[in-house]
């Protein structure tokens, strides 16, 4: 046994207890609590009425936000690596800017815009549109959360691929749709992939921005992870497993997504 | 195509590809008006309403006490677990590359949980492992440990992930010579490995702080808002609560500037990573790949 040996058996104890301690033993004990009666109780707080609702309404969060930034973030990418202009380093700096805001203060930010005495809200009130406290203001805190996953994920594979391909097809008289949905799509596609994987994983979770802006009305404006919230602060734990488990579950699925489309973009 | 546009410079440059269908300009227009309406104008407001009641009530706001305890122990919670996780996450990091073992791919894909897990599930299952019912009869809940043991949790892949990279692609030519010289593991560690890491290491850590700063959902059950629990995301969110928004907005700003501050350093990390790269590629003595190089730059400035 040599030290070299002792030294590796020493940073696998370290590194790997590490990875048990914080994130695999908490993880383990979510299921076990979440089933240690059974399947049934969660799966009862679930199926509820305000437990579906808040499946559903999560579900459309997703269905809205996560297909406007995929668009948006090809579209930004394209113009960022394709198209020199002076102010592409502005964009590309505002996009970078909800990676380093605290959800809480995206969520006050929409709250003071839409809210009461804000600044859209004489017209908003005119018009009957109501969006802070429903659907809308949700809606608006995940976009605002999850806009720049698409677009750092796509611009480096575009770096990366080049324009030699799209000019042999312009040379072979494809026009501008034809060369990007045969070719620069197709070859940006992974990227793309997996930007929209961590895009929806971050619409699925998101809690500071939403929670500021939905005013968390059961059956109304609750998300799932609100609904994780509410019931665990009423004590009412099979509720809050068993959400819990639900979205721990959509994050797995996530996680092996990603796992996925890193070895398809490798290959 | 390089060593063409390097044996004819004043040849034409061919035309990038225009976006589809739609000009460059209107595609310029729809993501300027798309980050205004969703990003730019929310945060106007934000600075609007934290000084409507003019400077000196934005100043009281955030040097009120208990604005000052809160910035103050965000501050140094997060400065603890970027330096906890610079030193685990290299270790994770150099085992996944360096080493082998069963699972090895596994422990690969979880090491991205927190990013895929909503910060809520988070702190739920850490007040179930570390809280009253903790199963290993450690209660840590609703202290400041337990911001700490959350903000790890939620910041390990950022020091991970940036390092990995550069792991991979290192040449381990220069540590099998020091080794063959008689270096020890530690000093190759610490001459070799360490100098070439520190950039990655650098932007993820960076990385990681301003996401610790910001950190809501996964402290808010486990730490909770006690009077000495109370960081600034979790302050802001109270004086929401409690219709004081124009304080909740003052203190959002000084958040907001200290994770900005960060951004400008990863910016500058990577600058700075991206200039030694293409140094490196200049001694390569290759006058195409060095010639289209500093034509890039030229085109840039």
């Amino acid at each position: 046994m040599n030290r070299s040996t002792s030294s590796r058996w020493g940073l696998r104890v370290l590194g790997l207890g590490y990875i048990a301690v914080l994130l695999i033993a908490p993880l383990i004990l979510l299921f076990y609590k979440t089933f240690e009666e059974g399947l049934a109780p969660p799966f009862e707080a679930i199926t509820s009425g305000d437990g579906l609702h808040a499946l559903k309404l999560t579900l459309l969060t997703v269905a809205i936000a996560v297909p406007l930034n995929t668009i948006f973030g090809v579209i930004c990418s394209l113009l960022l690596v394709r198209h020199k202009w002076k102010g592409n380093w502005l964009i590309d700096a505002v996009i970078n800017l909800p990676f380093a805001i605290s959800p809480v203060v995206i969520g006050l930010s929409l709250f003071l815009l839409y809210g009461r005495n804000g600044w859209f809200e004489p017209g908003l009130a005119e018009d009957g549109i109501k969006v802070l406290f429903s659907t809308p203001g949700i809606v608006l805190a995940c976009i605002f959360v999850s806009v720049p996953f698409v677009v750092r994920e796509t611009v480096p594979v575009l770096q990366e691929i080049g324009t030699e391909q799209e000019q042999a097809a312009e040379t072979l008289g494809a026009n501008g749709w034809q060369i990007f949905w045969r070719v620069t799509l197709p070859a940006i596609r992974w990227g793309v992939a997996y930007g929209v994987v961590l895009c929806t994983a971050r619409v699925l979770g998101e809690f500071g921005a939403v929670s500021v802006v939905s005013g968390n009305i059961s059956g109304e404006t609750q998300t799932l992870p609100l609904f994780v919230e509410k019931n665990y602060e009423n004590f009412n734990l099979p509720g809050a497993f068993g959400a819990a488990v639900l979205l721990a579950l959509l994050a797995l699925v996530v996680l092996m997504a990603m796992n996925l489309l890193k070895r398809e973009e490798a290959a | 195509m390089e060593a063409h546009a390097a044996q004819s410079p004043a040849a034409p440059r061919s035309r990038p590809l225009r976006l589809p269908g739609v000009g460059a300009g209107l595609g310029r227009g729809v993501v300027v008006l798309w980050l205004s309406v969703i990003v730019l104008l929310p945060l106007a407001a934000l600075l609007d309403k934290s000084l409507s009641e003019g400077l000196g009530h934005f100043w009281s706001q955030v040097t009120s006490p208990q604005a000052i305890q809160s910035l103050k122990l965000i501050l140094v919670c997060s400065l603890i677990v970027v330096a906890i996780n610079a030193v685990f996450g290299t270790i994770v990091a150099w085992l996944l590359v360096r080493d082998n073992f069963p699972g090895k791919s596994i422990v690969n894909a979880i090491i991205d949980l927190p990013f895929a897990l909503p910060t809520i599930v988070a702190s739920l299952i850490l007040i179930e492992l570390w809280g009253k019912n903790s199963p290993v009869g450690v209660d840590i809940a609703l202290t400041r440990a337990a911001i700490v043991v959350a903000l790890c949790f939620v910041t390990l892949p950022f020091v991970v992930r940036a390092v990995q990279p550069l792991l991979i692609e290192m040449d381990r030519d220069m540590e099998e010579a020091a080794a063959s010289l008689g270096a020890g593991g530690f000093t190759i560690f610490r001459r070799i490995i360490f100098p070439n890491l520190l950039p990655g290491l650098a932007a993820g850590v960076a990385l990681a702080f301003a996401r610790a700063l910001g950190e809501y959902g996964s402290v808010l059950l486990f730490a909770g808002g006690k009077k000495d629990t109370t960081v600034a995301s979790i302050l802001i969110g109270q004086q929401i609560e409690q219709g004081n928004e124009s304080g909740a907005a003052a203190i959002s700003i000084v958040l907001l500037a200290m994770a900005l501050a960060c951004l400008l350093v990863i910016t500058l990390i990577q600058r700075w990573g991206s200039r030694h790269e293409r140094s490196q590629v200049n001694l390569a003595a290759n006058p195409v790949i060095t010639g289209a190089a500093e034509e890039k730059d030229d085109q840039r400035e």
